[in-house]
């Protein structure tokens, strides 16, 4: 019998639902924000500081009976940039994708101008995404670019 | 265009954009026209701009509309604390148009999402002033003969000047060789550079105006604030190396003029005025005619 544990049991697994893997530690729960899963009903388990090969120290985030379309977990790009999406069935994984940063975000970043209208009036904030690997949002109301290290989120 | 709001110079397309032009040059020719009795134009000014108000409104009155509105915040229900999302939505119960000029930068955008009538941005805070860049854009065309193929040159604040930056964006579209004259502090945004870049243009970066000056068609003179500047010595030590004098323009082409969004500080010395290559104040004129155009072509008349 083997005795090497498998790491991703660290975490228990799941029969039904997705995981997302490869997160950055300290953007746990940030993505968890983004997805909304601190108001669902689902069971949610996650882990921070779990060892990576590739990364070092990673998060995972792991909800039962749960699906997102591309575009909710798209969003997760901005802050986990090489995340992983898997979907299970029956134990099974069905889906093994990554994120890809999309074209259009709304609503979960804020504008780094604090002249813009949507810092300033209750205005939903709206970016096209002119720059998607070193992520820069152009604001759809003040048309200036938000980069990377000024990006803060709603 | 009918019904269309103009926030930003590039919600026009090219062709949009020189139907403007052209309407603005049979206004030019032919200024009172009475085809907006009946219209009510509002014009809230939730920041003074005198000059920009009275442009609009002399284009409203010489075609024989109304105008209602405010020409600052403080006359506004916006001193008593109502969002400028409400505001909007009264006003278009009164209107047939909206021009709109406010200092929060996307504040235009955002009115033209919520008002039930089109909006004309007359200057969102640092962001956008399309009516300043049409008539600008009118008066290459109307001294050059054309807006293709020019050399244009921009003097000053490149970094927080507006018009500089809807102009840069409208000229990319007519192969235009741009050369930007700044301190180094106060240099083109690098998401203005992009609309050259898209187009495959080039640009030309200098420190000083006689470098440049003997290769251009226009020199799109502005202002440089002192405040603009992290460090007030940096200003003490440039602010002079971008001012304007006749006896600069020696060697200047003989098509060169002159342009400045006006009003003017000391950028451009007062012996240049009479000089047949200063422009500025014949460009101020052509703003009622571009408004006039603008206004007629969003109403549909
Ligand atoms: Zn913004």
């Amino acid at each position: 019998m083997k005795t090497e544990p498998r790491k991703e049991l660290i975490v228990s697994a799941i029969e039904n639902g997705t995981v997302i893997d490869h997160i950055p530690s300290h953007s746990v729960y940030q993505v968890m924000k983004i997805l909304e899963l601190d108001k669902t009903e689902n069971q949610v388990l996650f882990g921070t500081n779990l060892e990576s090969k590739k990364y070092g120290k990673k998060g995972i985030i792991k909800v039962q009976n749960k699906f997102f379309t591309d575009d909710a977990i798209n969003k997760i790009a901005l802050v986990a940039p090489n995340a992983t999406l898997i979907e299970i069935k029956d134990y099974n994984v069905i889906v093994k994708k990554q994120v890809t940063v999309p074209d259009q975000i709304e609503k979960i970043a804020r504008c780094f101008n604090p002249k813009c209208i949507t810092n300033i009036e209750q205005v939903p904030t709206r970016f096209k995404v002119v720059d998607k690997s070193d992520l820069r949002l152009l604001c759809h109301y003040c048309e200036k670019i938000t980069k990377k290290e000024n990006v803060r989120f709603v | 265009m009918k019904n269309r709001s103009l926030v930003s110079i590039n919600d026009f397309t090219k062709a949009e954009q020189i139907q403007i032009l052209n309407r603005a040059a049979e206004f030019e020719k032919n200024p009172s026209q009475r085809i907006l009795q009946g219209k009510v134009v509002a014009s809230l000014f939730f920041e003074p701009s005198t000059r920009t108000r009275l442009s609009f409104e002399s284009a409203v009155n010489r075609l024989s509309g109304r105008i209602i509105g405010f020409s600052d915040a403080s006359s506004s229900s916006t001193s008593k604390g109502e969002s400028l999302k409400d505001t909007i939505l009264t006003v278009s119960n009164y209107s047939d148009l909206i021009v709109m000029r406010h200092p929060i930068e996307g504040s235009a955008r955002w009115a033209s999402e919520v008002a039930t009538v089109p909006i004309i941005n007359a200057g969102d805070g640092a962001n956008q002033h399309p009516t300043q860049c049409l008539l600008d854009m009118y008066t290459i065309r109307q001294t050059q003969g054309s807006l293709d193929n020019l050399n244009i040159a921009f003097v000053g604040d490149l970094k927080y000047g507006r018009t500089v930056h809807s102009l840069v964006m409208a000229l990319s579209q007519f192969n235009t060789t741009f050369h930007l004259i700044s301190p180094s502090e106060l240099k083109l945004p690098s998401s203005v550079k992009m609309y050259i870049k898209e187009a495959n243009l080039n640009y030309y970066q200098y420190l000083d105006i006689a470098e440049a000056l003997p290769k251009v068609d226009i020199l799109y003179m502005t202002r440089i604030q002192r405040e603009r500047f992290s460090d007030p010595m940096e200003y003490e030590r440039v602010k002079n190396s971008y001012i304007l004098n006749n006896s600069m323009l020696a060697d200047s082409r003989d098509n060169l003029k002159i342009l400045h969004p006006l009003p003017r500080v000391n950028e451009i010395n007062e012996d240049v005025d009479p000089n047949p290559k200063a422009y500025y104040f014949q460009q101020a004129l052509n703003g009622v005619y571009v408004r006039q155009a603008l206004i007629a072509s969003i109403l549909g008349l």
